[in-house]
């Protein structure tokens, strides 16, 4: 059966998983990255990262300090008498005291600290309901270094391509050293403003080694990694020739007279976790299954 | 030129520092702090109003970190302490530096040309480490000996750290004006026009 209860304690373990360890799509892209670096400064860096990823998975601790603020995504089947949200809430409450979390969030102004990562409008949950019988829930424990350097701009519709590409290109030029490069982009074109954002930090809930269904925008994707490899900004900005370990497009129709493009920017430590529970109270954790 | 490897103890003598060179290797002993923007906020405001803040960061080191922190028993443990991003406390660093001297800042991604300057001027040095590399950081953290300003949060608070063999770490600024991240920028503004081209923007 499916409760409250279950639901934070899957919140709970949920967290656990994804703070301590990454999931492989984005470790083989750090591997690729030192075996294909020959200088000495990113090879030290690339074998810190690889060994803290080892170091965090053999003691479950997070792998980085900054566990970020907790955003959800949740599928939910038809007709459940449960509140999910509240589940979750109480699994975040207890996940900063027993993983532990950092206490990141804070109000936006006087920037107090209750202590638990629960504040308005935090967890943030994010609700969509599926024909499926059992319920989805997505977490990115994703740190402020990286997603301060996140951007969106309303690009006119004449700028087209050339002016997206151009974008992501400044984007990246501008964060340089600052989002612990190497990155992944979550790019979102189209929609409106909020859309376009959205859909930027959802392009980075697909793991990097599936590409975009779309072969056109796939093509993009793979155009952008590879050109923006040969910047040399480096893992940490020390220069090297691993900037970015992926890019991930996603799209969604907009109106005529508008073009919206939102980058969001992924350090390399791109921490998400899905789990999945069952009308029996089964559950199972697809990004964490080892 | 050649890459040294230096092991340093707090406090550091501005003798220590300008030896160092842009590249070269630093594990620390000995006491350090970690302080981000409340601190700089609140150390540089108390400066102004002629107060002291808790602790003494002449010749000692500034952390740029918000740890996660676990209580054991009566004692405060490191549970993970990679760097956050320095260039967040651009704007207060030279005064910061003026004001209470560290021998040296750690921290990611560098800092900007007014905090190289003050760097040259004073006798500091920007120490480098792995973002995100968090756990590693902290194995390098024998004993925590306190916390001040804990009513800021967590992340935010001085802490209060006994480094043992902390590193590696790489001198990213040197206190001679030579950063290695305007070196690499310099790199990445030759090769914009090789990037536009292969994106067919041009």
């Amino acid at each position: 059966m499916i409760s409250e209860k279950l639901v934070k304690d899957v919140t709970v373990e949920l967290l656990r998983k994804t703070v301590t360890r990454m999931t492989d799509d984005v470790v083989n892209e750090l591997k690729n990255a030192m075996k294909n670096e020959t200088e000495e400064v990113p090879r030290m860096q690339l074998k810190a990262i690889l060994d803290n990823l080892e170091l965090a998975e053999k003691t479950t601790t997070p792998l980085c300090q900054d566990t970020g603020v907790t955003i959800f995504y949740v599928n939910l089947p038809r007709c459940l008498n449960v509140d999910v949200e509240n589940g979750i809430i109480e699994g975040v409450r207890t996940a900063t005291k027993e993983v532990p979390l950092r206490p990141n969030a804070v109000h936006p102004l006087t920037r107090k600290n209750p202590g638990d990562n629960v504040g308005r409008k935090m967890p943030y949950v994010n609700f969509k309901i599926w024909d499926k019988d059992y319920i989805e829930i997505t977490v990115m424990t994703k740190g402020a270094g990286s997603e301060n350097m996140s951007q969106l701009a309303m690009l006119t519709p004449s700028q087209g391509v050339k002016g997206v590409k151009e974008f992501i290109l400044n984007v990246v030029l501008k964060a340089g050293s600052n989002p612990c490069p190497p990155t992944i982009l979550g790019v979102g074109i189209g929609g409106s403003s909020d859309i376009a954002t959205k859909l930027a930090k959802e392009a980075l809930l697909r793991p990097i080694d599936k590409p975009n269904e779309d072969v056109e925008i796939a093509s993009m994707e793979k155009e952008l990694k590879d050109a923006l490899n040969d910047l040399g900004i480096g893992v940490m900005g020390l220069g090297g020739k691993t900037t970015v370990l992926g890019v991930n497009i996603e799209y969604a129709f907009c109106h005529t007279a508008s073009l919206p493009v939102a980058v969001n920017v992924q350090c390399w430590a791109a921490r998400r976790g899905t789990a999945q529970i069952f009308p029996d109270g089964k559950v199972k954790y697809p990004t964490h299954e080892r | 030129m050649r890459q040294m490897q230096v092991r340093l103890k707090t406090p550091i003598t501005e003798e220590q520092i300008r030896k160092l060179n842009i590249g070269d290797i630093v594990y620390l002993d000995g006491i350090i702090y970690t302080g981000r923007d409340e601190v700089h906020i609140h150390a540089l405001e108390k400066a102004e109003h002629g107060e002291k803040p808790p602790v003494d960061f002449n010749r000692s080191v500034l952390y740029h970190c918000g740890p996660i922190m676990k209580k054991v028993g009566e004692e405060w443990v490191m549970v993970a302490g990679g760097p956050t991003t320095s260039s967040r406390m651009n704007s207060l660093e030279p005064n910061f530096i003026e004001k209470f001297r560290p021998a040296a800042i750690i921290g990611k991604g560098g800092m900007s040309q007014p905090t190289i300057d003050a760097m040259a001027k004073f006798g500091t040095v920007y120490l480098a480490i792995t973002g995100g590399a968090a756990v590693l950081a902290a194995k390098g953290v024998k004993k925590v000996h306190g916390v001040h300003w804990f009513e800021f949060g967590m992340p935010e608070a001085i802490w209060v750290l006994e480094a043992d063999n902390f590193g590696p770490l790489t001198v990213g600024i040197d206190s001679h004006g030579k950063s290695m991240f305007v070196n690499v920028d310099t790199i990445v503004k030759g090769n914009i026009e090789k990037v536009r081209k292969k994106l067919k923007l041009v």
